[in-house]
């Protein structure tokens, strides 16, 4: 081996522990992308393997009752490859010690053959027997929310006669990946339940002998989406048709299709800005590990090794670093994937989930490693190359004191030697402390930013559940009802006030961009359930016009002032244009606002009401629920805190999960930044100290003046992370905000005292290590070799 | 007792107003004042003087290691003031031998990686044992730095200047830290190399009697050559006082 090698290899093992702290920082940052960039990779091939395998539709057709012949007419579609019709309704499951009915719906599945589209995936038992009227595969998900196993039995309401049903199946599907029971945003297993019965036991239950109330329709490869649509819409339109949509607009899958593009935004935003962050500190890590190489470097070249072979020396040094870090960050990427796939699989009620990297993350992760490393290594080299040899040769020029001389003779007053060599070394050597500075600053600007849309989500989850909605219960009946419901309900136990709404669904469209959604209309001075403006008062609702959430404004590009086309997919389904009167700062959810009156004259179905918020006195719950459930109109009751721990628990356990990772990983970028800080500037000041030692110093001050510089350095920086972390707050809670709830900004003093406190615990710790190298230095070795 | 070698054609060594000025303004320290030099090939040289006084500066400039604020200083026909970098460093590589005031060892490399380092890049060097030998070190050839005396690693830095068999070799006070037994023995090494390589050798001291082995004395002060003086007979380093 060359004698350089051999130099290199043990100026890496005497700076080990400085570069493991590298590495480790390099792999973190790596780790995040190649893990976040495999996650959806990974979920977006399964995601495709899943829905070609069980067939799911492409184009899904509700409609009121048509005859099955039409079913043929339905296949004769240019473009459409097969046809599917089924039985499809509503129901109420009750369950054995709850309080409230779970609403649920049921599917036909045929008795004699796999359903040509939407197939299930039987992960238990088996389908109802052909013939059977008693027998229901019972989605796993919500299953496994209520324990519920083979054999069991099932009671439930269906066109209001009740059953009783044995479950001989549990099964996944890919059209349920999520479930939302109508009427709500969020997503819960355990309040919505999906059944299915032999399609004779359906018909009869529902009324449909000979004739289907949903078709199910695939393409052929390449065929387009809207004639189709429009083709069938045209066919369906006299039985009835709601409303044909394509998959894109399915319920379920716009769900995952959201959580899949929440972490491409994540990923997307945020592990690049870890990388950034991580390359940029092992910029200034290396740029002033091989500026204490200076003399070394110098050396070499007066014996003749060419800048070349010098660079080649140190780049060997550097990209190993680098390397060993962006290699650990690709196996943790790969390792803490698997974990996380097997999260995800359960969150995301897959059958399978195989976790896949795509070669590119790992080159990016690398390459962006090597690069930050060699550009620190050159920028520092092409300073000593700058000099001759001569010079660089020669320890830096004894440091000119004479300008901090002044200001730190007005100090000595109330200064003490060691605290004023301390602010002498800072001041002679500024580039220096500024790197140490920006380094910690952007450590702490991530941690902080990361902190900040942590206290973002929860803020959220506040904003939503207790400011703007100030309900208790929110009820939905099957049908629109007349406003004397509202009146009734009024009379039942513990109702303290009772607020009437209408929500309609419908497809909102501006230019090319639709959203379909619905319209929620709105009694003059709703207060229980409102729309608000950034400072949370209240939008009053005009008389003509529609307020839009924010997330809906922006996903179909609107403004205060334009105007949208409303498509109301029920009743004599008008299609309205509406101006758009104000933006309501809503973080979660899509909703459309409209005044209620308004609403209903659109419809031509004035004093109309499909639901209310209430508010119940708190005793009282037991007895309410005792008696609404009996109550036939009533479709579903929705106590607002099951629906906040449902957002509550998809936050922490969806694209949202990340952010917990995330923290952590901000954590041990901040603590390695701050300890090579720290070990650094021990590496650069050994042979000062041991001077110290051996001129009577005691090792705790020597030790002071090293660690004090650090401390200041932490001083300055903290208030400069605070600046970073704000800024980059903007760009990570702009990363995490997806369709279904946004991240609000701004100046967080919580997340940023979490974030200073680490910052300084990190200081101390190193502080701590490195007082301990300053224990064992040996003196003698020390200023016998020049370094 | 040496007879005077016959004075060669041709100079190693020719400085024309060689200046060297370090800062500027008031702070502007003039190390060298126009320096006039003419060295004959395959001679000794000792260079005298007080410290401060330009001579570490001047071996710089001619070693290759540094460049002169004014004046010229040629290498046989080459001017080393209008070299490029590159050219410098080729110099160096191909021709210069140099053992540094300060040692400047490799703390992570053994004494014997430490001469390694400059054979593996040289055309035709002595084995790495050889030059250790040569300065009395074969034994602690797998020392670090750190575990050496100062002597010893200043003969290690001697070791590592030889080793590759230079051209032109420069001694900045080889041998400052050295008894008298050693110190002799590092003459006598230097002295081989110009006698048997035929390189051309300067050396800085202080120790005023190594003087009697060169064939050329430059008495250096406050940047500028005082007086030259040739040596008619010239002592072995045996025969030097200490
Ligand atoms: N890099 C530098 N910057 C400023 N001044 C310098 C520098 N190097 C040398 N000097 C000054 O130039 C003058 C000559 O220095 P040089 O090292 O050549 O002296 P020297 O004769 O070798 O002394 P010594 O015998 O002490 O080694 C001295 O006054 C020194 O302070
Ligand atoms: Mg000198």
């Amino acid at each position: 081996m060359r004698a350089l090698d051999r130099k290199l290899l043990r100026d890496l093992w005497r700076i080990k522990g400085q570069a493991a702290a590298i590495a480790m920082v390099v792999a973190v940052g790596v780790l995040l992308q190649v893990m976040m960039s495999g996650m959806i990779t990974s979920l977006e091939q399964t995601r495709a393997t899943y829905y070609e395998r069980y067939r799911l539709a492409d184009v899904f057709a509700p409609v009121t009752r048509a005859p099955q012949k039409m079913l043929d007419r339905l296949a004769d579609i240019p473009g459409v490859a097969a046809v599917e019709g089924r039985v499809q309704g509503g129901a109420l499951v009750d369950m054995a010690g709850q309080d409230l009915p779970v609403r649920a719906q049921v599917l036909s599945l045929p008795e004699w053959r796999d359903p040509w589209l939407n197939d299930v995936y039987i992960s238990e038992g088996q389908r109802p027997r052909a013939g059977r009227t008693d027998e229901i595969l019972l989605l796993r998900a919500f299953a496994d929310a209520h324990g519920l196993g083979l054999g069991d039995v099932l009671s439930a309401t269906m066109y209001g006669s009740k059953r009783a049903f044995r479950i001989v199946g549990i099964a996944q599907s890919p059209e349920f990946l999520f479930t939302t029971a109508p009427g709500e945003f969020v997503p819960d297993d355990a309040r919505f339940a999906v059944l299915w019965l032999n399609a004779d036991a359906l018909e009869a239950a529902y009324d449909m002998k000979g004739a289907f109330n949903e078709a199910l329709l695939s393409l052929e490869r390449g065929a387009e989406l809207e004639p189709v649509l429009t083709a069938v819409d045209a066919l369906l339109d006299r039985y009835g048709g709601l409303g044909a949509y394509g998959l894109e607009d399915q319920l379920s899958n716009r769900f995952l299709s959201e959580e899949i593009k929440g972490l491409t935004a994540t990923s997307s935003a945020v592990p690049p800005i870890f990388m950034g962050v991580a390359a940029f500190l092992l910029y200034i890590v290396v740029s002033r590990m091989v500026s204490a190489e200076r003399e070394q470097i110098g050396l070499i070249k007066a014996f003749g090794y060419t800048d070349t072979e010098v660079a080649l020396h140190y780049f060997k040094l550097v990209v190993f670093i680098a390397l060993a870090g962006a290699l650990m960050g690709c196996l943790g990427g790969v390792w803490a994937g698997r974990g996380l796939a097997g999260l995800y699989q359960d969150i995301y009620h897959l059958p399978f989930l195989v976790f896949r990297v795509e070669p590119s993350s790992f080159a990016t992760g690398i390459f962006i490693s090597v690069l930050a490393a060699m550009v620190g290594g050159l920028s520092v080299l092409r300073q000593v190359f700058a000099l001759t040899p001569a010079v660089a040769m020669r320890p830096p020029a004894p440091a000119d004191y004479s300008r901090s001389g002044a200001i730190t003779a007005s100090l000595k007053s109330w200064l003490d030697q060691p605290s004023r060599m301390v602010l002498r070394r800072v001041m002679r050597n500024p580039g220096r402390v500024f790197g140490a500075v920006l380094g910690i600053a952007a450590g702490m600007g991530l941690s902080s930013a990361q902190m900040s849309v942590m206290s973002g989500f929860d803020e959220a989850l506040d904003t939503t559940f207790s400011v703007i909605d100030r309900s208790d219960v929110t009820v939905t009946f099957f049908e629109q009802m007349p406003l004397k419901a509202a009146f009734d309900l009024a009379h039942m136990p513990g109702v303290i006030e009772v607020e009437p709404t209408r929500g309609v669904s419908a497809v909102l469209r501006y230019g090319t961009e639709t959203y379909r959604g619905s319209v929620t209309g709105m009694v003059d001075g709703a207060h229980l359930s409102r729309a608000v403006d950034a400072d949370h008062r209240d939008i009053p609702m005009p008389a003509s016009g529609i307020v839009l959430a924010k997330s809906l404004a922006d996903t179909l590009g609107v403004q205060a002032g334009d105007t949208v086309t409303v498509e109301v997919l029920q009743g004599r389904r008008p299609t309205l244009e509406l101006r758009v009167a104000r933006i309501a700062d809503t973080l979660m959810g899509a909703p459309a606002y409209m005044n209620i009156d308004a609403l209903n004259r659109a419809m031509g179905e004035p004093g109309r009401i499909s639901g209310a918020f209430l508010r119940i006195d708190p005793d009282a719950y037991r007895a309410f629920f005792k008696e609404i459930k009996d109550v036939p109109s009533v479709a579903g009751v929705t106590r607002k805190n099951d629906a906040r721990l449902a957002m509550k628990k998809l936050m922490d356990e969806g694209a949202g999960t990340m952010r917990y990772v995330m923290a952590l990983i901000a954590g041990i970028i901040t603590f390695g930044i701050v300890y090579n800080s720290a070990r650094i500037s021990f590496g650069e000041q050994s042979r000062d100290l041991a001077s110290l030692r051996v001129m009577g110093f005691s090792q705790g001050e020597a030790a002071f003046i090293l660690l004090g510089e650090l401390a200041l350095v932490v001083l300055i920086a903290l208030p400069l992370g605070v600046l970073l972390g704000f800024g980059l707050s903007y760009l990570v809670a702009a990363g995490f905000s997806t369709d279904l709830y946004q991240i609000p900004t701004g100046f967080r003093a919580d997340a940023f005292g979490i974030a200073g406190v680490a910052v300084v615990l990190a200081a101390l710790i190193s502080g701590w290590l490195v007082k301990r190298e300053i224990e064992k230095v040996d003196l003698v070795a020390t200023l016998k070799t020049r370094e | 007792m040496l007879d005077r070698n016959t004075i060669p054609q041709s100079a190693t060594f020719r400085t024309r107003g060689l200046t060297k000025v370090y800062g500027e303004g008031a702070a502007a320290v003039h190390a060298l004042r126009g320096v006039d030099l003419e060295i004959p090939e395959g001679e000794i040289v000792v260079l005298l003087g007080p410290s401060g006084s330009g001579k570490s500066t001047l071996l710089n400039i001619v070693g290759g290691l540094d460049r002169a604020s004014d004046g010229e200083a040629w290498f046989q026909d080459q001017n080393l003031s209008e070299m490029s970098d590159r050219e410098l460093t080729l110099y160096r590589r191909d021709h210069v031998g140099f053992v540094f005031q300060f040692y400047n060892l490799m703390p992570s490399l053994t004494a014997y990686e430490n001469v390694e380092l400059v054979t593996e890049i040289a055309d035709n060097p002595m084995e790495v044992e050889r030059a250790l030998e040569l300065v009395g070190l074969g034994e602690r050839m797998n020392h670090f730095p750190a575990q050496m005396s100062g002597g010893e690693q200043q003969r290690v830095a001697i070791a590592r200047a030889i080793a590759k068999n230079p051209t032109v070799l420069f001694c900045d006070e080889p041998t400052g830290a050295l008894d008298s037994a050693t110190g002799r023995a590092v003459l006598h090494v230097i002295n081989d190399v110009n006698r048997e390589l035929g390189a051309t050798v300067m050396v800085v001291t202080h120790a005023a009697a190594t003087a009697q082995m060169a064939h050329r004395v430059i008495h250096f002060a406050d940047g500028q050559i005082r007086t030259v003086t040739e040596n008619d007979t010239r002592l072995s380093p045996d025969e030097i006082a200490w």
